[in-house]
C-alpha cells in the first residue's frame, strides 16, 4: 500500500501541470524571436520596457478577473472601473486632497464597484455576464457625468512619478509599473496558491454544488474575487493615469477585452476552476508583443482589433482543444 | 396475432454494472403491459432502449414482426414508439399546439411552405383535434408554462399521437398526480387501448399497476424474472419476486448498542417535499433509510445538512439544539454529506485527490498566512493509505479516479473533519463489488468508533445487512421504523410503496 504514494508520481504530474505555461511561453518567445529579426527595434531595452509599461496595468487588472473567472465568473466592467478609478483620483488631487487620499479614494471606488458586482452576483443571483454589463455601463456614465466629457489633466508630478519613474537596476531603468506589477504578481500567486481562500476560489469554480455540500460560503467567495477584481483593477487605472498624465472619461475603453483575452490565452479556463497567475502575464506579454510588433511590423493601425479578435478565438479554440485532449469535455 | 413490439435477448453495460442480461419484452397491440422492479432493476434502461435514448449492446428488436434498428429517440418516434417521461420534454415558452407539432409543423401552401412558413391555423386545428382524442381541455394556443402537471401529461400524449403511436411508454406518469387526475389518467390509458395502441406502463405504486395493466413484467437485477397475467398473480407474490436476492458477498455490521444520541431530529418538514420527520441517531449506529426515489430521502438529508432551506423543525447535537442554515453550519457542527450523485456534488473532478480530501479542513491546516502543504499532504497520504484509494499521486486529478476510489475521496474529505455525524446518500450506487466491501468495512469501521451514520439506500441487501434501526420513507414521511430483527425485504417494500401496509402490519 505505501508504494502507491511514492514521491516520483509527484513529480510527473508537476511537470505535466506545466506543460500548459511551456506551450505559451514557447508563443511567446517565438513571437518576440520573429520580431527581433523581422525588425531592428524590437530587441532594444527601450521598446522592451516600452512593452513592460505598457501591459503592466492590463496585466495587474488581468490578475484580478483570472480569479474571477477561476471561481467560474466574468466581469465585463473592468474597462470602465479603471477608467473611473484613476478619474477619481485625479479629481480628488485637482481637489487638493493630497496624493495619499487620492489613491486611497481611487482603489476604494474601484473595490467598491467590485464588492457591487459581487453582491449582485452572489446575493441578487444574476448572471455575471448581466451584472458586469451593467456596472460596465453605470461606471462609464460616472466619467462622463462627473468630468461632462472632459479630460482631468495637470496631474501633480508626485503622482505621475508612479507611472512614470524607472528603477534604476544595474544600470537599467526598470518602470515602476513594471515593479509594481511583479510584486501583485507574486502576492496574488501566494494568495491563490497557499492561503484557504484560493483553494476555495479553485474549488468553488471547479463545482459550486460540490463546493457549496463541503461546507464552502460560495457566496462570500464570489464578494471577495469580484471586490479584489475590482482593486486590482484600480491599481492597474491609476498606474495608467499615472503614466499617461491625463484622467479621460473615454481612457480604457475596450481594455476589458484585453483584459480577458489575456487571461484566457493565459490558460484561465471560461468554465471555471483553471488557470494561474503566471499564465495570465505570459498572455498579457502576448497580447502586447502582439500588438507592439503589429506597429513595429506596420500593420495598419485598423486592422488590428480584427487580429486581435482572431488570437482570442484561436486561443479559445485551444483551450477547448485542451480539454476535450483531458476528457473535461464530451 | 402477432406482439407489436418484442425484444429478444436484450443486454447493456455501464461501467462497472450490468443493467440488463439478456432480457426478452413484449406487448400487444391494445395491451397495458406493466414493468415493475426494484431502483436499478433495469426498467428504465430497458425502456430507453426501445426510446433510442441508449443503444444496446446486444439483442434484437421487432416491431409489427419486423427487425428494427432504432438510431435514436426521434427516429423511435417517427417509428411509432413514443415515451412520456417524468420529466417532460415540453418547452415552457411555446404554445400546445407548438409542442405537439415540434420540427413537423405544417407548412403554408406553395412557395411560401417551401421558405418555411407554418399554417398555423392549420397546426392549431389539428392539435385541436388531437387534444379531444386525448379528452384534454386545453386550447392549443395557451402557453405550455401555464399547464398544470396533468395538462402537460396530457399535451405529451397528445403529441405521441400526433406521431401516429403504436407503442406508448410512460415512466412513473403517475408520480406527480392528485388521485383525480390519476383516474383521468386511466380513461386515456383505456381510450388508447381501444385505438389498438400498446401502452408500457412504469410504475412503483403496485396498486395502480394491477389496476390498469393486462400482463406484468417482473425485472430484478437486471434480468427477467418474469410475465404474467394480473388475475393469475397476487400483489404479494410480486413483491417478493420483485425484492428476492441472494444476500451473499455483503458485509454485515456488527451489532452496536444504542446508548447516547447524537443526532436527533424534531418535526422536520418542507412543503411538497418532506413532512413532519422526528427521528433519534445514536452514537456509532447506522441508521438505513429505505424507501422509493421520490420519497424524499435525498431531500430530508439535505435539509439536516442545511443545503436546502427548511420550512419547519428542529435539530438536536449532542442534546443541545442547533441552527443548521447553510452546509457551511453543518460543516462548523461536524455533520458530513455523501451526497447521492458523488460525481457533481462530492466530488470537484478537476481538482487534484488531495485538495479535494483536504477541503473542509483547511482553515486548520494554516501557518500565519498559508495553508501549511507539508501538512495536508500528510493529512491525504494518511486517508489515501488507511482507505486504499488506488491513485497515482496525491496530485492526481479525481477525474481520472475510478467510481469506487472516487466514493473512497469522498469519504475521506469527512473523515479529515473528525465528524460526529456523517449522512451517506447511496453510498454504493455504481460502484464495482469489491469497492462496496470495503467501503462498507470502512462505513461498520466508522460506526464503532462512535460516529453517527445515517445512511440512505435503494438496495435492500445493503440496507438490511449494514443497519442498526431501519428507517421507512414513503411520500415525504416516515413510514415505519423497524428494528434490525424486524425487517425483512418484504415489509421494507410494503412500506415503501405505502399501499399493503394493511397486509402487513
Amino acid at each position: 500500500m505505501r508504494n502507491r504514494v511514492s514521491r516520483r508520481p509527484l513529480t510527473q504530474v508537476f511537470k505535466f501541470q506545466r506543460i500548459q505555461e511551456i506551450g505559451i511561453l514557447l508563443i511567446l518567445f517565438i513571437l518576440s524571436l520573429f520580431l527581433s529579426i523581422a525588425t531592428p527595434t524590437f530587441l532594444t531595452s527601450t521598446n522592451i520596457f516600452n512593452i513592460l509599461r505598457a501591459f503592466s496595468w492590463i496585466a495587474i487588472s488581468a490578475f484580478g478577473i483570472s480569479m474571477v473567472i477561476i471561481t467560474g465568473g466574468i466581469d465585463l466592467s473592468v474597462g470602465s472601473v479603471m477608467a473611473l478609478s484613476g478619474l477619481i483620483t485625479a479629481m480628488m488631487l485637482r481637489a487638493n486632497l493630497g496624493d495619499f487620499l487620492s489613491i486611497l479614494g481611487g482603489l476604494l471606488i474601484g473595490a467598491f464597484v467590485g464588492f457591487i458586482n459581487g453582491l449582485l452576483v452572489s446575493k441578487a443571483n444574476l448572471p455575471p455576464f448581466v451584472a458586469t454589463l451593467g456596472t460596465m455601463s453605470i461606471a462609464r456614465g460616472f466619467c462622463y457625468g462627473l468630468t461632462g466629457g472632459w479630460p482631468v489633466r495637470e496631474l501633480p508630478r508626485s503622482f505621475m512619478f508612479w507611472g512614470q519613474y524607472d528603477i534604476p537596476i544595474l544600470g537599467i531603468g526598470i518602470p515602476l509599473p513594471v515593479v509594481v506589477m511583479i510584486i501583485l504578481g507574486i502576492v496574488v500567486s501566494l494568495f491563490l496558491n497557499r492561503t484557504v481562500w484560493g483553494y476555495k476560489i479553485y474549488a468553488v469554480g471547479g463545482n459550486e454544488q460540490a463546493a457549496r455540500l463541503s461546507g464552502i460560503n460560495t457566496g462570500r467567495i464570489k464578494l471577495l474575487v469580484y471586490t479584489l477584481c475590482g482593486l486590482l483593477t484600480a491599481v492597474g487605472g491609476l498606474l495608467m493615469t499615472a503614466r499617461l498624465g491625463v484622467a479621460a472619461p473615454t481612457a480604457a475603453s475596450g481594455y476589458e477585452l484585453d483584459i480577458i483575452a489575456s487571461a484566457v490565452i493565459g490558460g484561465t479556463s471560461l468554465t471555471g476552476g483553471e488557470g494561474t497567475i503566471l499564465g495570465v502575464l505570459i498572455g498579457a506579454a502576448i497580447m502586447q508583443v502582439l500588438r507592439t510588433g503589429m506597429v513595429l511590423l506596420g500593420f495598419p493601425a485598423y486592422w488590428q482589433p480584427s487580429a486581435i479578435g482572431a488570437i482570442i478565438i484561436l486561443a479559445i479554440m485551444f483551450d477547448q482543444y485542451r480539454k476535450k485532449k483531458m476528457g473535461l469535455l464530451r | 396475432m402477432e406482439p407489436i413490439v418484442r425484444m429478444e435477448g436484450i443486454s447493456k453495460a455501464f461501467p462497472g454494472v450490468q443493467a440488463l442480461d439478456m432480457v426478452d419484452f413484449e406487448a400487444y397491440p391494445g395491451e397495458v403491459m406493466g414493468l415493475v422492479g426494484e431502483n436499478g432493476a433495469g426498467k428504465s434502461t430497458l425502456m430507453k432502449i426501445l426510446s433510442g435514448a441508449y443503444k444496446k449492446d446486444t439483442g434484437r428488436i421487432f416491431l409489427d414482426g419486423k427487425r428494427i434498428e432504432i438510431e435514436n429517440p426521434y427516429h423511435a418516434q417517427r417509428l411509432g414508439i413514443s415515451t412520456i417521461y417524468q420529466e417532460f420534454n415540453l418547452t415552457p415558452n411555446q404554445t400546445v399546439a407548438q409542442n405537439i407539432f415540434c420540427n413537423r409543423e405544417p407548412r403554408e401552401k406553395g412557395i411560401l411552405g417551401k421558405l418555411g412558413f407554418i399554417n398555423r391555423e392549420k397546426m392549431e386545428e389539428e392539435a385541436e383535434k388531437i387534444l379531444e382524442i386525448v379528452g384534454a381541455h386545453v386550447s392549443p394556443k395557451s402557453l405550455v408554462k401555464d399547464l398544470s402537471v396533468a395538462e402537460k401529461q396530457m399535451v405529451e400524449i397528445a403529441k405521441a399521437l400526433s406521431f401516429k403511436a403504436k407503442i406508448i411508454i410512460m415512466d412513473e406518469p403517475t408520480s406527480a398526480l392528485v388521485p383525480e387526475e390519476v383516474e383521468k389518467l386511466f380513461e386515456i390509458i383505456n381510450q388508447l387501448k381501444s385505438q389498438g395502441i400498446a401502452v408500457i406502463f412504469i410504475s412503483h405504486r403496485l396498486e395502480e399497476v394491477f389496476k390498469i395493466a393486462d400482463r406484468i413484467t417482473i425485472l430484478r437485477d437486471g434480468k427477467l424474472i418474469g410475465v404474467m397475467k394480473k388475475e393469475e398473480i397476487a400483489p404479494e407474490k410480486v413483491i417478493y419476486l420483485m425484492v428476492n436476492r441472494p444476500l451473499a458477498e455483503m458485509f454485515r455490521k456488527e451489532e452496536s448498542k444504542l446508548e447516547d444520541v447524537v443526532l436527533e431530529v424534531r418535526n422536520l418538514s418542507k412543503k411538497g417535499v418532506v413532512e413532519d420527520i422526528s427521528f433519534k441517531l445514536y452514537k456509532g449506529e447506522i441508521l438505513g433509510i429505505a424507501g422509493l426515489v421520490g420519497s424524499g430521502r435525498t431531500e430530508m438529508a439535505r435539509l439536516i445538512f442545511g443545503a436546502d432551506k427548511k420550512d419547519n423543525g428542529e435539530i438536536y447535537l449532542e442534546g443541545k439544539k442547533v441552527e443548521i442554515n447553510s452546509p457551511e453550519d453543518a460543516v462548523r457542527l461536524g455533520i458530513g454529506l455523501v451526497p447521492e450523485d458523488r460525481q457533481n456534488q462530492g466530488l470537484i473532478l478537476k481538482l487534484a485527490v488531495r485538495e479535494n480530501i483536504g477541503i473542509p479542513i483547511l482553515e486548520k491546516l494554516v501557518n500565519l498566512l498559508f495553508v501549511n502543504k507539508e501538512k495536508l499532504n500528510s493529512i491525504a497520504r494518511e486517508f489515501v493509505q488507511k482507505l486504499n484509494i488506488k491513485t497515482p499521486s496525491l496530485l492526481q486529478k479525481a477525474l481520472y479516479l475510478s467510481g469506487g476510489n472516487q466514493q473512497k475521496v469522498v469519504l475521506a474529505k469527512w473523515l479529515s473533519l473528525n465528524p460526529k455525524v456523517l449522512i451517506l446518500d447511496e453510498p454504493t450506487r455504481g460502484i464495482d463489488v469489491g469497492a462496496k466491501v470495503e467501503v462498507h468495512a470502512i462505513m461498520s469501521q466508522l460506526a464503532k468508533s462512535g460516529i453517527g451514520i445515517i445512511m440512505i439506500s435503494s438496495e435492500m441487501p445493503e440496507v438490511l445487512a449494514m443497519s442498526d434501526r431501519i428507517l421507512v420513507m414513503s411520500e415525504g414521511r416516515l413510514a415505519a421504523e423497524l428494528s434490525k430483527k424486524e425487517a425483512t425485504q418484504e415489509k421494507i417494500m410494503a412500506y415503501a410503496s405505502g399501499h399493503y401496509i394493511s397486509n402487513y402490519s
